[in-house]
């Protein structure tokens, strides 16, 4: 049967997205490759940026911060949007039953995270995301929502350069299943595990929609940025939220210096520390001065992760950290209407660029942009699937995968290997001409391909299979991602080059790329 | 360092040269490094997701926060259906929250909630349902459609938030396979990787229900549980 609405993925955009089109009448079906209280938006931990009183904060700065953030090449009407909206965001989470940290006043509490004039971001210890996440699931479960789960996107079916249907891989049989629908929502999370071991997010986050979606038609753009989180444990790169530094923690160097604000934005702090490590020094976040109440009481999770990870405590040591990849701010080319260049392909989330990060996202930020677009997604999609009354019916396709059985290579170790070569060569600090040869080295890979495949056979839950489709997209956005990285020969935001240290005005744009490559 | 894992049969892996790292960690070394078709879950790698929860020793854990142990014995979760290797197929357990009605039910604009209120469901909202209490409750070898722990700890959640005014309705229906079902064994407490015990938690909804005018059916029948939580009959 048809759906109005198909969406996949089930984070925090995907599941806003849908409770929004249900709302709006829609037919809505959900596909994700995992159970949806395990995305990535359960990872969040330090709030949802809204200006919920206006005594001490503004709208204007909110906006203001963003802006000065993005590093001028957001879109300042979507920020504008981001930002007005963000009060009723916070609003709704509330009465859907978030349990938002509440001040003395029994008003939903805030606190300051880097780059923010005021303290803003509203919170749940530092359980923001995940609370958020199951309270929207709870409420997606009430309605008549159908919830796949474990269904891998193998394909975005189109016709005429309109969405028809998706093709999927039922992950627990091994069969191809085809989904036939008037709107498709991709909200399937950033990219950045391109960088394996070197980042704080979920195993998951190989950025399929995104490379699907451009295999579909879509646009992709600001690819190049990726946000590098500045306090991540050092040997697991496992995250300490912001809201350690917020709350007061302090930066050191091994010799106990500070030597950067530790409220800047994320990208400032990157580098500040990314100096200091290529001088030989090891890198710190000292909380012990918060005392022991303080941090069972806001930053309970912090201390376990650091004993577990770490095997230190917090309250009585320094905690040993790195910069690692965090946030992809490109994505999915989208309108304002969070449409793609493909009719009826709406994208939202992390995936998506609405161009409200620019080349460097705020802390507190995400979350919001899922609640914001998410509802606009879900109403946009709702609107477009009832003006379609006329579909091709999807074609019945093949019904396994097939894949190569006898590699000759292992695509383990070249994941393992992207990973390294992406954390040295596109993190903080990138060169054109070491740039250029990660191209080739990429390029390499991708003509090896055929070479790699799967050595288990099963069709039941075949998570080497899994994981060999996640590394193919990795390997096309990694692709993009250097593509962008090339192109911009400039340092703004998160996208710095050693050989092009400052921001240009001939760079007040995005670097928008399809098929055909670079678009000019 | 040796482990064995429950696959069809128990299988032996060895991995040299590795000490003091986590279940996860050892599984994705096997996985790349020596047997591709091992199955298990995972996702974030620092216990919010509830991927990858599993039993060594009999004990549920989470993989990614479990420092494994020479000789350890890992196997999937029991009460739901093996899929392959480590992983179970969780669509049943998931669906007794819908159930159970395990949501807010009200949608009130502008509530005002102290702190003291936040205080009152802060630890059952930690919950990432990750199915280890589900997986140790004795309850559904005797009774498949107990509602189980997670779910009525999702449901005291609701229940016990002040923006909830629709109480009775949920307290309700949770007495068909729910709260009086439980033996206060509180074996789900014990393996909680968030320190949420469900059975105080159906204690309370006990209260509230007994408030509500319920009481115990197995104190009125023949039936039910003796002091000892076995089931008598």
């Amino acid at each position: 049967m048809q759906t109005d609405v198909l969406i996949i993925g089930s984070g925090g955009a995907g599941l806003t997205s849908a409770l929004h089109a249900h709302k709006n009448g829609a037919t809505v079906k959900i596909i994700t490759k995992e159970y949806p209280t395990r995305a990535q938006t359960s990872m969040a931990q330090g709030g949802i940026n809204a200006v919920l009183d206006t005594t001490n904060d503004s709208i204007e700065s909110h906006i203001k911060n963003t802006l000065h953030s993005a590093h001028g090449i957001a879109d300042e009407k979507a920020i504008n949007f981001l930002c007005s909206e963000a009060p009723e965001a916070v609003k709704w989470l509330d009465s859907l039953g978030v349990c938002f940290s509440r001040t003395k006043n029994s008003t939903i509490a805030q606190r300051t995270l880097g780059g923010a004039s005021a303290p803003r971001a509203c919170y749940a210890q530092d359980y923001t995301g995940l609370k958020i996440l199951h309270t929207l699931y709870d409420k997606v479960v009430q309605t008549d929502i159908e919830i796949l789960n474990e269904r891998y996107l193998l394909e975005i079916l189109t016709h005429n350069n309109s969405v028809n249907g998706a093709k999927v891989l039922n992950i627990r049989t091994g069969e191809i299943e085809s989904y036939s629908a008037k709107s498709i929502i991709i909200a399937t999370g950033g990219y950045s595990r391109i960088y394996d071991k070197h980042t704080t997010n979920s195993t998951a986050s190989t950025g399929d929609g995104i490379a699907l979606a451009f295999e579909a038609g879509a646009r992709v753009s600001d690819m190049e940025f990726i946000q590098f989180h500045p306090t991540a444990l050092k040997n697991s790169s496992i995250l300490i939220s912001e809201s350690a530094r917020g709350a007061g923690g302090y930066i050191l160097n091994s010799k106990g210096e500070r030597f950067t604000d530790e409220l800047l934005p994320r990208d400032e702090v990157a580098r500040a520390i990314h100096k200091e490590i290529a001088k030989g020094e090891d890198i710190f976040l000292d909380i012990r001065h918060l005392g022991e109440k303080f941090i069972d009481e806001e930053l309970p999770q912090e201390r376990k992760l650091a004993k577990l990870y770490e095997n230190i405590d917090p309250v009585h040591q320094l905690i040993p950290i790195k910069p690692v990849a965090h946030y992809t701010m490109g994505g999915i080319e989208v309108d304002h209407n969070s449409q793609t260049k493909v009719k009826g392909l709406f994208a939202v989330g992390e995936c998506a660029n609405h161009k409200v990060h620019g080349a460097n996202r705020l802390g507190g930020n995400s979350l919001l942009e899922l609640i914001v677009f998410g509802k606009q997604t879900g109403q946009n999609s709702a609107k477009y699937a009832k003006n379609i009354t006329h579909q091709i019916a999807i074609k019945s396709s093949q019904k396994r995968v097939k894949l190569n059985t006898t590699p000759t290579i292992d695509f383990y170790k070249i994941r393992e290997e992207l990973g390294e070569i992406f954390y040295k060569n596109v993190s903080i600090l990138r060169e054109k001409k070491i740039l250029q040869l990660t191209l080739q080295k990429i390029e390499n890979f991708i003509k090896d391909i055929p070479n790699m495949g799967i050595t288990d056979n099963s069709q039941i839950y075949n998570t080497n299979r899994i994981e060999f489709l996640e590394f193919k997209n990795m390997l096309l956005l990694s692709r993009l991602v250097l593509i962008g990285a090339i192109a911009r020969e400039e340092s703004r935001g998160a996208h710095f080059r050693v050989d092009a240290p400052e921001e240009k005005e001939s760079f007040i744009k995005q670097i928008i790329i399809d098929k055909e490559g670079v678009i000019k | 360092m040796k482990v064995t894992i429950q696959r069809e049969t128990p299988t032996e892996f060895e991995v040299k040269g590795v000490e003091n790292i986590t279940l996860l960690s050892l599984l994705n070394t096997i996985k790349t490094t020596q047997d591709s078709s091992l199955t298990f879950a995972s996702g974030c790698r620092s216990s919010v997701c509830g991927s990858c929860s599993m039993r060594v020793n009999e004990k549920e854990v989470l993989a990614c926060s479990y420092k494994v142990q020479e000789g350890d014995f890992i196997e999937p979760l029991k009460n739901m259906p093996v899929i392959r290797d480590l992983v179970v197929n969780m669509d049943s357990a998931y669906e007794k929250n819908k159930k159970a009605k395990a949501w807010l039910s009200s949608i009130i604009q502008n509530s005002s909630l102290t702190q003291e209120d936040e205080k009152i469901n802060e630890l059952q909202s930690d919950c990432i349902l990750c199915a280890s209490c589900y997986s140790t409750c004795p309850v559904f070898s005797v009774n498949e459609d107990f509602l189980g722990p997670f779910t009525l700890t999702r449901v005291w959640k609701y229940v016990s938030d002040k923006r909830e005014t629709d109480e009775k309705n949920m307290i309700d229906v949770i007495q068909t396979d729910g709260i009086w079902s439980c033996t206060l064994c509180n074996e789900c407490t014990l393996v909680c990787p968030q320190d949420i015990s469900s059975k105080a938690d159906i204690e309370k909804l006990r209260s509230k229900s007994a408030m509500a005018g319920y009481s115990d059916p197995n104190f009125n029948s023949f039936g039910g549980f003796g002091f000892d939580g076995s089931p008598v009959f």
